[in-house]
């Protein structure tokens, strides 16, 4: 922080000529050609660019325009920005929110999009997987649980349904006592 | 025999499913705002009140239901009595609806939480206009949060008329947030475990309603969840843990949402009060800093009484700072989550940050209640055998999955955002009351209380308290009937119904009507749920009576 004083009022004449002797055909404007008048204690004031070989002030829109190029250099000399330091008449040149190529959400979304899609299809292959496994062995995985829940009637401790379906096989519920009987 | 049914690996699993399903967006955005309205803290009376009475009930209740019948909504009403079968397809029509528009809050959530890895915030800055002299006009009016949720993620035609396309973006979030969802329930239940002044008579129906609806009474999935207990596990207990925790989650949700909107008011007051200051230094060239908070109103009467000509050229501009003013606007649902916290968020250090962890939670809160809502579709569907015989579990699932999302891209177009509010106000309310009314009154009176109360005590081992028995069979039903009356009545005393749309040129919102064709949907989707239970009713008498008709009489 500093006070507006005669000295900062040096300076901003200085960048005032600056930026006019940046203007093909103004290269020799002085200091001393710019113009300070109705400094107010708020800090605001009105200044011109005398031109002394013709003896008239420039034109304002000569003037806002060189301002407007060297805005950000003139804001730099007093450490202030575009909404401290105003010129009246001279709007800003806003920068504009930078804007990468590919939007960023894009990248994002694609990464989730991508990690869920394959979630999704190891999923449903492992439970496809799981049922095919389960179709092809069912004797073994099935017996068990089928005396629980298929209400077999059993007899003399062997289920009667596999006396039902194997049909000419070996009949299991005579087996034993075959041997005892059949020695030959 | 049956085959043996999918169970919950244990008891816990089952209580955080139907925390995650109870615990949804509601709690964040609907209780703050009616505590708000209805005289900030004394709202938790008429709260807690309707809670004893009305919310650990009928929660019980359904919980023990599915417990006891083992089945979805469909199933277990049809094992109490054929004829009220209606009530479990009306229970899956109502949960479709919801399944259709709710997933686009989450489909939004998405669209907010990728758009949070950016410095700066895109809703904390106005894009610029044509010739970069200054910032965008709507935007300007507006304010660049509103403008972001508005333009660029609704980018909302100015009526309901105007549908325009779909939008490609939130139709891309949509599809992914249905993709995340279909992730979740494709492996069944063992993927789901996880998770509103005292006299004013509005502010008890509104505690009765928010209770009813923040519990998600009625749509069939705590029924379906209960259905895959244990039939000794304690659903009194659950159900009274399931409660408290929901309320308690919107009593803290609260806390902290009155923090969100005080920092807010004091932000945007502070900024008030500076842009005055600003232009009155700049008209009457007074002193930088001259102008404070404290002397700004002395300030302001002495230049009127000095400058009289020049302060009324300026007066017109100079607005009237007041952080009641501010704090008085208290906004629900979607533009409580994606505008008002937004714009808390982007004036916080690392904002970037604390947007993420919030728009994560929201799609957690969010996508958990889609679980359980999926879950009270799926549950009948797979259990009915026609169904299931010809089609597998992830097809099922998938099937549902993809027609809601076909549907749901209606919410993606210009105009979606109004269809998606009138659904998010029609499609569930007076339906869920008549639902879970005659859900109360089939146990009570139907299947009967006694027989009820011997069933649970002979699967769990407990009796049942006199206090489940007298809220079941009286005080419940009542304070149902009465609120459905009350909003029957406030529908048909209030005429026409209207609805706030965004007007982009003056850069806020402005009531409409609904023109004919909107209010004609509105009650079809009322109708189509509610007609379900008399119909289907009806269907099975005709049937039973064709049946019984055709069969020869036995001797």
């Amino acid at each position: 922080m500093y006070a507006w004083d005669t000295n900062e009022e040096y300076l901003f004449k200085a960048m005032v000529a600056f930026s006019m002797r940046k203007v093909p055909n103004r290269e020799a404007t002085e200091i001393s050609h710019v113009l300070l008048c109705n400094v107010t204690q708020r800090v605001s004031f009105w200044f011109v660019v005398t031109d002394p070989s013709k003896n008239h002030t420039l034109p304002a829109v000569e003037v806002q325009s060189a301002i407007r190029m060297n805005r950000n250099r003139i804001n730099n000399a007093f450490s202030l920005n575009d909404q401290t330091l105003e010129f009246l008449k001279i709007p800003s040149t806003l920068a504009p929110p930078t804007d990468p190529s590919v939007p960023i959400w894009i990248i994002i979304f694609g990464v989730i999009f991508c990690i869920v899609i394959v979630a999704i299809t190891l999923l449903i292959l492992s439970g496809i997987r799981q049922r095919r496994r389960k179709n092809k062995e069912p004797p073994e995985v099935d017996d068990t649980e089928d005396k629980c829940e298929n209400m077999i009637t059993v007899e003399n401790g062997i289920p009667c349904d596999p006396l039902d379906m194997k049909g000419g096989h070996i009949n299991e519920a005579f087996m034993t006592e075959d041997e005892r009987l059949t020695p030959l | 025999m049956e085959k043996a049914r999918p169970l919950w690996a244990n008891p816990l699993q089952f209580v955080f499913a139907c925390i995650s399903y109870a615990v949804g967006l509601g709690n964040v955005w609907r209780f703050p705002y009616l505590c708000q309205m209805y005289g900030g803290g004394s709202f938790l009376v008429p709260y807690i009140i309707m809670l004893i009475v009305e919310g650990m009930p009928l929660l019980y209740l359904e919980l023990a239901v599915g417990q006891r019948m083992r089945q979805g909504s469909i199933g277990a009403f049809r094992t109490i009595s054929p004829y009220l079968s209606g009530v479990g397809v009306a229970s899956v029509v109502v949960s479709f609806f919801l399944a259709m528009y709710y997933n686009v809050i989450n489909a939004w959530a998405f669209w907010y939480l990728f758009h949070s890895f950016q410095d700066p915030l895109p809703w904390s800055v106005c894009p610029l206009n044509g010739n970069r002299t200054g910032y965008d006009e709507e935007c300007e009016k507006a304010s660049s949060t509103q403008y972001f949720w508005y333009r660029k993620t609704l980018n909302i035609s100015p009526s309901i008329q105007e549908n325009g396309s779909v939008q490609w973006e939130p139709a891309l979030c949509l599809l992914l947030a249905w993709l995340v969802v279909y992730l979740c329930i494709l492996r069944g239940t063992e993927s789901t475990g996880k998770m509103e002044q005292l006299a004013n008579p509005k502010a008890w129906i509104n505690a009765a309603t928010q209770i009813f609806f923040s519990l998600g009474l009625g749509f069939g999935s705590l029924i379906a969840f209960a259905s895959y207990n244990e039939p000794s596990s304690n659903c009194q207990k659950h159900a009274i843990i399931v409660s408290l925790i929901n309320s308690s989650t919107s009593i803290f949700a609260s806390i902290v949402t009155f923090s969100i909107y005080g920092f807010k008011a004091t932000f945007n007051y502070e900024n008030c009060l500076r842009k005055v200051s600003l232009l009155l230094t700049n008209t009457f060239d007074l002193e930088d800093g001259f102008l404070t908070a404290s002397n700004l109103e002395q300030v302001k009467g002495y230049l009127a009484s000095a400058y009289p000509s020049k302060y009324s050229e300026v007066f017109p501009h100079i607005k009237n700072c007041s952080l009641e003013s501010e704090l008085d606007t208290a906004v629900q649902g979607t533009g409580l989550a994606f505008i008002v916290y937004t714009e808390a968020i982007k004036n916080m250090e690392v904002s970037q940050l604390w947007s993420v962890l919030y728009f994560f939670m929201l799609l957690m809160l969010g996508i958990g209640s889609m679980l359980g809502n999926t879950a009270a579709i799926l549950t009948p569907l797979t259990d009915s055998k026609i169904i299931s015989s010809h089609l597998p579990k992830e097809a099922i699932s998938g099937l549902v999955c993809l027609i809601s999302c076909a549907i749901g891209m209606v919410f993606t177009t210009e105009a979606g955002n109004y269809w998606f509010d009138i659904f998010n106000d029609y499609a569930a309310t007076l339906s869920l009351l008549l639902i879970v009314l005659v859900e109360t009154i089939a146990v009570c009176y139907v299947y009967g209380l006694r027989r009820f109360e011997s069933d649970l005590k002979a699967m769990t081992g407990r009796a049942l308290s006199w206090y489940w028995k007298v809220m079941w069979a009286g005080v419940s039903p009542l304070l149902i009937v009465g609120l459905f009356v009350f909003y029957l009545s406030d529908y048909i005393l209030t005429g026409t119904l209207k609805y706030q749309a965004w007007e982009a040129s003056q850069g806020q919102l402005v009531t409409k009507d609904y023109p004919a064709y909107a209010l004609a949907a509105i009650g079809l989707l009322v109708a189509s749920s509610t007609m379900c239970i008399p119909l289907v009713a009806l269907g099975i008498f005709v049937l039973r009576r064709l049946k019984t008709g055709d069969a020869a009489p036995v001797a």
